[in-house]
């Protein structure tokens, strides 16, 4: 352990540093995006399509995912900020408790959005804007759908989402709000299938059971694709025809619903669109060239796909999921 | 002289070698912020890694930590929040709590001569429960001295700070090593985890001892849970999932042996910081998955313990033991 073995250990050290002074040169804006994890399809592809919406404009996106942890999530946040990034994205995993991060983030002038979910701050300034869909709206466009369809007259039963979550709650408000607005529109059953396949048919096949072998049913809502798709299959077993004879209509725009679409067995989604980061980008790009602040909440599309498309839309999403 | 600190001195240059790579490659690296940051970001694993290393050196594992993190920030939020208490004395509870948590699982080790594997994963299992029985929300905690806590830091230029985490873990490792080399109670553990019937014959006391680092580890898997609840600012039922194992990974890259009777509390330290580095490198890069830094932390843990069992190799080989610290 001499001490010119010291000396050049750090002359090394400072010429590695040296070295990676240079690279720092080109322009391009650095995005550093810190997203919830990769749980379900959807999620996945919201990572992807950040990728490819990123590349379109020029970006360099840096991804981190946070394996369902809070604390990953900070930690990646307060990287972004060391590193100096232009504009942070963060997927938060629960509401709470980025105030001290988002704090630092602003401290060091580095915009923040929020993707897909909202969060519970006091201090409102701490970020720039929060993309999200606009969940009561889907409810409403899916109920819209079903009331013209149907000429206003129509007995739905209904798949809940997991009891107490924000878009079940949202989505059957939207859905409610056209329901009273059509007298001949009732909701006779609703239950919660939690957003899984499994628990929507089973569900479903209770509701059938209850109403007469399903005779009694004019259509099922169901507050996301999984659970459509497993009504679908308990409506078939059943002996009826899906699409026909029950009418399906749900929230999402996964692949499956598509499929299903396409083959005569489910009538509408309303797409909850992976596409976050788009919007985000271009609100980034114009608040970086004139320093024009966007809406606080940029809400994305719900566009609603009926089965005239489907084929086209299965295989345009096949791939992004 | 030398081999009783090789694990320490490898440890140590990975982490050199680690930070000088990646300060190579990114211009922003090498600064006093990044250093901050992986103070405070890894703080609460490192005071939970300060107790993992004393039971681990006493000859038993901890799986309960995690949880008793998890449950420590409910418990904190649901007084604060729910119950209007001052956080002061909403800390003191916790930490007796966790304390008493710790000290009753290492009772039943010594008094029923369980395998601490058993009675650890229980206590992991009842800590869990108990923090989902209070919430299952994730609670805010919206009290103003929270915030002030939050901004209390020592600042250096350059946006670089040593938070309050990352004072008190430094802190505890400061103590830590203190206890364990100059104190009767590290000579104890020592002794304990490098053979236990000697010890007994030797007149340390097993049972006092055992109870005394359960509840130690505790203690500190409570400090870090209050330590989470600051750096989060909310109580959540499944924080920390998965920590328990994060600081066994960093107590054996540290250079402990998990069969226990060897080790440093500052080698743990160092552990604890390789594994935030590895972290910070991969969200730096950007365009690595996330789960590279579980492989890159995988394959560490197996080089040190084949490195552990090589030496050991060696000194036995030589005809000397590992020598006791």
């Amino acid at each position: 352990m001499s001490r010119t073995w010291l000396i050049s250990a750090a002359a090394a050290a400072a010429l590695l540093i040296g070295l990676g002074g240079a690279q720092a040169a080109d322009k391009k804006l650095v995005v550093g995006f810190s997203q919830i994890g990769s749980e379900s399809g959807w999620r996945a592809a919201e990572t992807k399509t950040a990728k490819t919406e990123a590349e379109k404009r020029g970006i360099d996106l840096k991804i981190s995912d946070a394996q369902q942890k809070q604390e990953n999530q900070i930690k990646a946040v307060r990287s972004f900020v060391a590193q100096g990034v232009d504009a942070i994205f963060i997927a938060p995993v629960v509401a709470t408790g980025w105030d001290s991060v988002l704090k630092e983030a602003k401290e060091a002038k580095i915009p923040v959005v929020l993707l897909d979910r909202q969060i519970e701050t006091r201090d409102p300034g701490l970020y720039m804007t929060a993309v999200t869909s606009d969940t009561v709206l889907e409810g409403r466009v899916a109920g819209e759908w079903l009331a013209k369809q149907t000429g206003g007259t129509c007995n739905v039963v209904e798949l809940q989402g997991t009891v107490g979550s924000s878009p079940a709650i949202n989505r059957k408000k939207g859905f409610d709000e056209v329901v009273a607005k059509n007298p001949g529109m009732k909701i006779i059953r609703t239950q919660s299938g939690d957003f899984t396949r499994a628990k929507g048919k089973e569900v479903m096949e209770s509701f059938i059971k209850a109403e007469n072998g399903g005779k009694g049913i004019c259509a099922v809502y169901a507050h996301n694709d999984d659970m459509a798709v497993g009504a679908i299959q308990a409506i078939k077993e059943a002996g009826l025809k899906p699409g026909k004879d029950i009418l399906v209509v749900s929230i999402d725009g996964v692949p499956d619903i598509f499929k299903a679409m396409a083959d005569g067995e489910a009538n509408a989604t309303v797409e909850l669109t992976p596409n976050m980061a788009g919007p985000a980008f271009d609100a980034l790009i114009a608040f970086k060239k004139d320093g024009k602040a966007p809406p606080k909440w940029i809400q994305t599309e719900s566009a609603l796909f009926t089965p005239d498309t489907a084929k086209a839309e299965y295989e345009r999403r096949k791939d992004a999921y | 002289m030398i081999h009783r600190f090789l694990p320490l001195l490898v440890t140590s240059a990975v982490l050199v070698v680690g930070f000088l790579l990646c300060a190579a490659q990114f211009p922003n690296f090498a600064s006093l912020r990044v250093v901050g940051n992986l103070l405070t970001d890894n703080a609460f694993l490192g005071i939970t890694a300060v107790g993992m290393t004393f039971v681990i050196l006493s000859g038993g594992i901890d799986l309960s930590v995690g949880a008793v993190i998890g449950f420590t920030t409910v418990l904190l939020a649901v007084l604060i929040e729910q119950g209007g208490w001052h956080p002061f004395s909403a800390f003191a509870v916790a930490l007796a709590v966790a304390g008493g948590f710790g000290a009753a699982m290492g009772a039943v080790i010594h008094v029923f001569q369980m395998p601490p594997f058993i009675v650890t994963l229980a206590g992991m299992f009842v800590a869990r429960g108990l923090g989902f029985v209070l919430s299952t929300d994730s609670i805010p905690i919206n009290h103003p001295l929270y915030a002030e806590l939050g901004d209390l830091a020592l600042r250096f230029d350059g946006g670089g700070k040593l938070t309050l985490p990352a004072l008190l873990m430094l802190g505890v490792v400061a103590a830590a090593v203190v206890c364990a080399h100059w104190t009767r109670f590290g000579a104890n553990l020592y002794a304990l985890g490098g053979n236990r019937q000697s010890a007994e014959l030797m007149g340390v006391p097993v049972g006092r001892t055992t109870v005394a680092v359960y509840a130690l580890s505790g203690l500190l898997a409570g400090l870090a849970g209050i330590v989470f609840s600051l750096y989060t600012g909310a109580g959540y039922s499944l924080a920390a999932t998965g920590v328990e194992l994060d600081t066994i990974t960093a107590v054996v890259i540290g250079g402990t042996q998990l069969t226990g009777g060897y080790g440093y509390v500052i080698g743990t330290f160092i552990g604890v910081l390789i594994q935030g580095l590895i972290q910070t490198y991969i969200t730096f890069d950007g365009s690595l998955s996330s789960w590279w830094t579980k492989i890159a932390i995988g394959v560490l843990l197996f080089v040190f313990i084949l490195l552990q069992k090589g030496l050991l190799a060696v000194w036995t080989g030589r005809g000397g033991a590992p020598a006791e610290a």
